[in-house]
């Protein structure tokens, strides 16, 4: 069934400061969480990794009421989705999270390191989760991705490519010394630091 | 299918930078975004349906032990693409405040009393048309920080998936007539007047409830259109 024609798509406006409750709930309050920070389930394949970091405004302030999403392929770089014409039917795998910041603008995802996916001309592009980024006083949500450091893949990543040299390593998360796979994601809303963030 | 997501459409949104509302001062990027192609990355998102959903979450009047305080309200609508074509079986959230403009959230600290019979979450998944519906309170309006005597619109919080990660929306949405609209820089930021009004649902007198609950018909139109194959391209 169609609908009349819009005349444009609606638009987007904050997420508040007062999200938490319907949309990262996280047992603090009196609703579900559909959502959680922890994407690993009991059949996830892959290598499993943390993902951990803080949120900065222009000032170097922490962001203490800023939502953070992610959404990734699975460790064979098949993305959940069945657009993904590759996807496991059943996997339960969903390769999406969504966390708050604690009042430090602290976060952390626990999910598996990505395999690889093809860029528009099947050329491989490096392991990366995708992000977006809402908060009180974003408007419109941003969106940036998380790549790791120490891949090799990384040098012929057709979109770091895009990137201006000196800004690459934002995008770029850093393997904690010790034994677990833990990497630091800080994120810069603006400034000096700032991460970067696409037009898409 | 695979859809494409034309940049264009995101000229409706407000600018990151919207001085008036001044959290953005601080929070909005210095530095141009990057362009790049959508890769798959970008074209596939997250499919949450009914397991997301449970049966009732979607009638916020009775989460409670009895029913909240406020005027009860039906708000419904099709989630749609730019061409009017519905969207399908995608997750639906809201939340507000209650009928006195408070939020449960701990850090609101406005005046108003809570209701313990509201919490003002909800969700829904569209049907196989696009089409959702919630029963809620109308929220109340409330004040806040940015400017002396700033007070919000009555609005409603909503957040949607789409087709893929690029079609993820976060908008409020507001009702009709209401006289703070002039004064309220997150209304205001959107500044093609068009594009502002389609974040105002529209009274609904066919589909109101009689001695029940008025209704407001609210169309949530997302990025995307299915007419262009990606390989014919
Ligand atoms: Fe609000």
């Amino acid at each position: 069934m169609q609908q009349p024609k819009p005349d444009g798509v609606t638009p987007s406006q904050t997420v508040g400061p007062y999200f938490a409750y319907g949309l990262t709930s996280n047992g603090k309050y009196d609703w579900n969480d559909a959502f959680t920070n922890n994407l690993v389930t009991a059949d996830t394949s892959g290598e499993r990794i943390r993902i951990e970091g803080q949120v900065f405004d222009g000032d170097g302030a922490v962001v203490p009421d800023c939502m953070l999403e992610i959404w990734q392929a699975d460790a064979q770089g098949r993305f959940s989705d069945p657009q993904d014409k590759r996807a496991l039917p059943n996997t339960s795998f969903k390769g999406f999270g969504r966390i708050g910041t604690d009042a430090k603008g602290g976060y952390a995802f626990d999910t598996i390191k990505p395999g690889q996916v093809a860029d528009p001309d099947g050329k491989p592009q490096a392991p990366h989760i995708m992000l977006a980024v809402f908060a009180r006083g974003m408007l419109l949500h941003n969106y940036s991705r998380i790549y790791f450091d120490g891949e090799a893949a990384n040098a012929s990543d057709p979109v770091l490519a895009l990137v201006p040299a000196d800004r690459r390593a934002t995008l770029i998360a850093t393997r904690q010394p010790g034994g677990n796979a833990v990497y630091r994601f800080d994120i810069h809303l603006q400034g000096d630091k700032e991460t970067v963030f696409f037009d898409v | 299918m695979t859809l494409v997501y034309p940049v264009q459409s995101l000229a409706a949104h407000p600018p990151r930078l919207s001085p008036a509302y001044k959290s953005t001062v601080k929070r909005s990027p210095s530095k141009p975004l990057i362009p790049m192609r959508h890769t798959l990355s970008e074209l596939t998102g997250p499919v949450y349906g009914h397991e997301t959903v449970r049966e009732n979450d979607h009638d916020l009047t009775i989460q409670g032990k009895s029913e909240p305080l406020g005027e009860r309200i039906i708000v419904h609508g099709h989630v749609l693409d730019e061409d009017g074509r519905g969207v399908p079986n995608t997750l639906v959230e809201l939340w507000q405040a209650n009928a006195c403009g408070r939020y449960v959230h701990v850090v609101d600290q406005h005046p108003a009393p809570l209701d313990p019979n509201f919490t003002g979450a909800g969700r829904a998944q569209s049907d196989a048309q696009g089409y959702y519906r919630f029963v809620t309170i109308k929220p109340g309006a409330y004040p806040w920080g940015n400017h002396h005597n700033a007070w919000r619109p009555a609005h409603i919080h909503f957040s949607v998936f789409g087709h893929s990660f690029v079609s993820r929306l976060v908008t409020q949405m507001y009702f009709p007539g209401d006289p703070l609209f002039p004064f309220d820089p997150i209304f205001n930021s959107v500044t093609d007047e068009k594009a502002r009004n389609r974040m105002i649902s529209a009274f609904d007198l066919e589909n109101t409830k009689p001695d029940w609950a008025l209704c407001y018909r609210f169309n949530i139109v997302l990025r995307g259109r299915n007419a262009t194959p990606m390989e014919k391209k």
